[in-house]
Order: structure tokens, then C-alpha cells, then sequence
């Protein structure tokens, strides 16, 4: 019989912060600038130039930390990372080793199999390197120091992980807090969420861990499950044919669908750690702490439990709601605005989420007003627009924010409740229709669906068809 | 001469992680002075630290912060300035790939 595989994975993810300064200097750490133009004596390892830790990144750590169930190091401090590669103009990486700021945390995930914990080993910080451009034309590389010294939190979770889906649940969890939390905007796409995968493979029932292999270049949720299910089948592949997996840094090609080693991994000691001198320790006491915690907002569980609560939605639609705490407060104000959640929420779901999708948006990208929905919402209720209208209202909404009566105004997509108007419509429509006419007379009711429409077409949308209806009714 | 704490293996290590490609001549002379630099601190080994407490900064300030506040402008061309070589603000190395 076939020898069955467990597949057993652990993950570092790295998470950008959205400080507005560098971790040790005052550069700003703004996405996008022109290349070099966010550098100074610091963030380019200039002899002489000392490091000042920024506050925020310490309690940034700490609100992830505490929302993650983590132990606090109160005593904490950095240390130095040796390796030379030119993204890296210190030849050395602050980061903490010996006393990581956040230890010992788990966070709770839920999948197809049910509700399971994966615990975090511990969550440390440290600066980003610089960006490397390969020059296709020139034997050279050219270096962007931009990113050199932008704020990071390392999550270093225990080989928890049995799967990709489960894997996926801890990063989409643990992007919600982040995102709740206001520390990172964490898109995968654009580097500011980063997961590294490390999978090993053991036999069903084995107590022992197998040889891992670290996987780097993961840019989508999409990349890393392909990328887990070819490392799994690449390391099952090897151990079948008696062959060995050797502990390495593999790069996933997202255009090839398929990894290749990077380099062999290098020990700890390899990198020769030691505590920053550069730097004073950092120490936290119970007060900033409890600060810290005081601050914590409401989180997604307790959100969508008190929207069921509070605004009677349905247990689908809270969750749905809250996945994102932008999307979440949208919601929010739109529903006190409008006094009407269940529409609120309606727009949300369907059509606001229908053109997110179109567009390839994430929650984070919506900027409209939420009064302007609610205005749209209450035109709707007064029966000043139709459904089909309103959806055209609403793209504009969503495109520009516009303002939505006066649009509506603009485009003539206020609807006629002048029944005058309405009546020299069906009157015509009848006149025009006498076959029509005949065949409802003779008991076909069915009919009365095309007249309306008729009657619609003429009134170019902006009339009640339950109005005209009972006009139609009245006259024939 | 026996005992030695840096042997070939080591040494071929040491260059990958510091990529330096040594002479032999002057490949001898770093595992010499690397067997000193040991032999040097050896020495400490020497010393009964059990009841010390380990020495975390030479000053004792702890929480050295800023403020989150951008206070650097444009830098770029006086970190350019000390680049040997540099293309369209962007620094010039050898190619990493």
C-alpha cells in the first residue's frame, strides 16, 4: 500500500508598518518615491551615523502582540544579522534574535475542518533592506535604498499547519488584525505582507519532523497554495525514490508555476548575531502595556456579534461585513445615516461588492462618502429613483463620490411622479397597442407585463411601474 | 601544528559568508591571526561568571525614541555622492543575479 504523507508547515510572515518614519530614522516611508530620494546617513549604513528607535514601531509590536495572545519580553533589545548583499548597506540587518519583543502567542482560525489554533513562536522587530533592480542592458544591479530601514514585525508561527487552506486562514486572520489594528495595509501584491512557507513532509502518524525547505517569492494567496501543493508533491517525489531532502531556500516562480533552490540555508551562526551596541534596550512597563491594551479596538468577532445584535443582520452578512474594518465602518455610518442597516447592508454585499470585483478593488480601495450611499438609499425608499437607476447612481458614487440627488438631477434619473405624465404615456402605448388591448379583454392577462414595459420605455425608466400598473389597470 | 581551531573547512566557510576569494599566502596569514584572535579570548573562559549578570548596553538609558515624525527631506544626492558609481539615482553594483 501506498505510504500516506502529512504534509507539516510553518510560516514567516513578514508584515510592513504603516509608520510614516523609517524604524531608526526620520525618513519618510512613503511607497513610490523616486529611487534614493527617502535616504539618510542611517538608513544607508554610513560610518559614523547611529540609529534612534521610532515609539510607533514599539507599540505597533505590542497592539499585535497582545492581539495575538502573545507574551511581551518587557525587557527587549536588537541585535545584529551579518550577511553581505547589497540590498543590505550596513552589511548587517537590525532585527532581534535573543529577546524578540512578543513570544509564545497563538491565534484561531477557521476552516472547512473546523476551528483549530496555530501558535505563534514569536514576533520580533527589524528593518527592511533596500530594493535590488536587475540592469537587463549592463553587467550591473542597481540599488534603491527607499525601502532600507522601513519598519517590519517578523510573525514566526510553530509548524502548526497540516494545509494550504489552513494556512491561508492564518494569513487572512492575521491580516485582520493587522488591518483592525491600523499597524499594516498588508497587500501581499504590492510586498507590505510577506509569507515565507517552510514545509516539510512525514509520514501519517510519524512523531518526527522531516528535513524543511523555506520557500521566499510568495506574492498571492493563489502563488502560495500552488507553491505548497508542488514543494509537497517535490519532497514526496524524493523520499519515494529514497532520495533525500535537503534544508534549503527554494524561490517560487509564479510565471513557471514551480520552485528552484536559492541557496543552501545558512545556519544561525552563520550570521554571527550580536546585540546592537548602537542601540539602548527597550523597556516595557506594565502601564504602557495596559495603555496599549486599552486601545485595542473592537475586533472582528465581537463586531459581527453585535451587529446580529444591534442592527438584526443575519449571521452571513455580519461576517461578511467585518472581514474588512473599513468595509465594517462604511456599514456603520451609511446604516446610521440612512436608518436602515438591512439596505445598508444590501448595497454593501451586492452591488458595491459585484464592482469591487469588476475592478480587482480591495475593501481598503473604497473611497466613497457613506452619506452618499444613504442619500441614494433614502431616494430609493421616497420612490424617487427606480432599482435599475440607482444602480447607475451608485457606479458613479463608486468611480467619482458623487453627490447623489444633484446627479441624479443632472442625468434626469429622478423618476416622474407627475401622473399626468404617466397618463399621456399609457394612453399612447394603448392607442398604439389595440391587439394588445383585444388580447387582455379576451382574458390574457400576460399581456399586461408588455404594456408596462411599453409604457417604461416611453417614460425612459423614471416612472413607479407599480404606478403605471394601476394606471394601465384603470384605463383598460 | 595541532589542535587548531580554524581549519580548512572552516576557513572555506568563513570566505563564502564573507565573499572574499584570499591568496593562499594571504589565506595562511587570516588563520593564523583568526587562531590568535581565539586563543585571545580563550582567555575569558577563565573567568567564573555564574553569579554576573549578563551586561545588555554599556549605558544604562533604557527607551531612546523619536517621534514618528519625518524630519529628513530629499536625500538623494548627498547619499549618491557616496556611491563610486551611480545610474539614474540609483547606486551601481556588481550584478547580484
Amino acid at each position: 500500500m501506498a505510504k500516506q504523507y502529512e504534509t507539516v508547515i510553518g510560516l514567516e510572515v513578514h508584515v510592513e508598518l504603516a509608520t510614516e518614519t523609517k524604524i531608526f530614522c526620520g525618513c519618510s516611508t512613503k511607497f513610490g518615491g523616486a529611487p534614493n530620494t527617502h535616504t539618510c546617513p542611517v538608513c544607508t549604513g554610513m560610518p559614523g551615523s547611529l540609529p534612534v528607535l521610532n515609539k510607533k514601531v514599539v507599540e505597533y509590536a505590542l497592539a499585535l502582540g497582545l492581539a495575538a495572545n502573545c507574551q511581551i519580553n518587557q525587557y527587549c533589545r536588537f541585535d545584529r544579522k551579518n550577511y553581505f548583499y547589497p540590498d543590505n548597506p550596513q552589511n548587517y540587518q537590525i532585527s532581534q534574535l535573543y529577546l524578540p519583543i512578543c513570544h509564545d502567542g497563538w491565534l484561531e482560525i477557521q476552516t472547512s475542518g473546523g476551528t483549530k489554533k496555530v501558535r505563534i513562536h514569536e514576533m520580533h522587530m527589524e528593518e527592511d533592506a533596500g530594493k535590488l533592480i536587475h540592469d537587463e542592458w549592463e553587467d550591473c544591479s542597481l540599488v534603491d535604498y527607499n525601502r532600507s530601514g522601513v519598519p517590519l514585525i517578523e510573525i514566526v508561527s510553530e509548524p502548526d499547519m497540516r494545509t494550504s487552506e489552513e494556512v491561508i486562514a492564518y494569513l487572512e486572520k492575521l491580516r485582520m488584525i493587522c488591518q483592525y489594528l491600523g499597524v499594516s495595509d498588508c497587500k501581499l501584491q504590492e510586498g507590505s505582507m510577506r509569507a515565507d512557507v517552510n514545509l516539510s513532509v512525514r509520514e501519517v502518524g510519524s512523531g518526527r519532523l522531516g528535513t524543511r525547505t523555506e520557500m521566499k517569492n510568495l506574492n498571492s494567496f493563489k502563488a502560495i497554495s500552488h507553491a505548497i501543493e508542488g514543494e509537497r508533491e517535490r519532497q514526496i517525489e524524493l523520499l519515494e525514490e529514497g532520495r533525500e531532502v535537503i534544508q534549503e531556500t527554494r524561490r517560487w516562480d509564479d510565471n513557471k508555476e514551480s520552485s528552484y533552490a536559492m541557496r543552501s540555508k545558512e545556519d544561525a551562526k552563520d550570521y554571527r548575531y550580536f546585540p546592537d551596541p548602537d542601540l539602548q534596550p527597550v523597556s516595557i512597563s506594565t502601564e504602557w502595556m495596559n495603555e496599549i491594551k486599552s486601545r485595542q479596538p473592537e475586533f472582528q468577532e465581537e463586531k459581527a456579534a453585535r451587529y446580529q445584535k444591534e442592527y438584526e443582520l443575519s449571521k452571513y452578512d455580519a461576517n461578511i461585513l467585518t472581514q474588512s474594518k473599513h468595509m465594517a465602518d462604511i456599514f456603520e455610518e451609511t446604516a446610521g445615516f440612512c436608518g436602515n442597516p438591512k439596505k445598508a447592508a444590501n448595497w454593501l454585499m451586492g452591488e458595491t461588492m459585484r464592482l469591487m470585483k469588476e475592478k480587482s478593488m480591495e475593501p481598503e480601495d473604497l473611497s466613497f462618502s457613506p452619506k452618499h450611499l444613504a442619500d441614494l438609499i433614502l431616494a430609493i425608499e421616497r420612490g424617487e429613483i427606480n432599482q435599475q437607476n440607482a444602480k447607475k447612481v451608485f457606479a458613479a458614487i463608486m468611480d467619482e463620490d458623487v453627490e447623489p440627488i444633484s446627479y441624479m438631477k443632472e442625468k434626469g434619473l429622478l423618476m416622474v411622479s407627475d401622473s399626468g405624465a404617466i397618463e399621456t404615456a399609457v394612453d399612447e402605448v394603448l392607442a398604439a397597442n389595440p391587439k394588445t388591448v383585444e388580447e387582455f379583454h379576451s382574458g390574457k392577462e400576460k399581456v399586461l407585463g408588455f404594456l408596462v414595459g411599453q409604457v417604461m420605455k416611453k417614460m425612459k425608466g423614471k416612472a413607479d411601474p407599480a404606478k403605471v400598473n394601476e394606471l394601465l389597470r384603470k384605463k383598460l | 601544528m595541532s589542535g587548531r581551531k580554524i581549519d580548512d573547512a572552516t576557513m572555506d566557510n568563513v570566505e563564502i559568508l564573507a565573499k572574499l576569494a584570499l591568496s593562499p599566502q594571504e589565506r595562511q596569514k587570516a588563520m593564523d591571526e583568526m587562531e590568535k584572535i581565539l586563543d585571545y579570548v580563550e582567555k575569558l573562559n577563565e573567568l567564573d561568571t555564574n553569579q554576573a549578570e549578563p551586561l545588555v548596553h554599556i549605558l544604562p538609558e533604557v527607551n531612546v525614541f523619536r517621534e514618528d515624525v519625518v524630519t529628513n527631506g530629499d536625500g538623494r544626492e548627498e547619499s549618491l555622492a557616496n556611491a563610486p558609481k551611480s545610474k539614474d539615482g540609483q547606486y551601481i553594483v556588481p550584478k547580484t543575479v
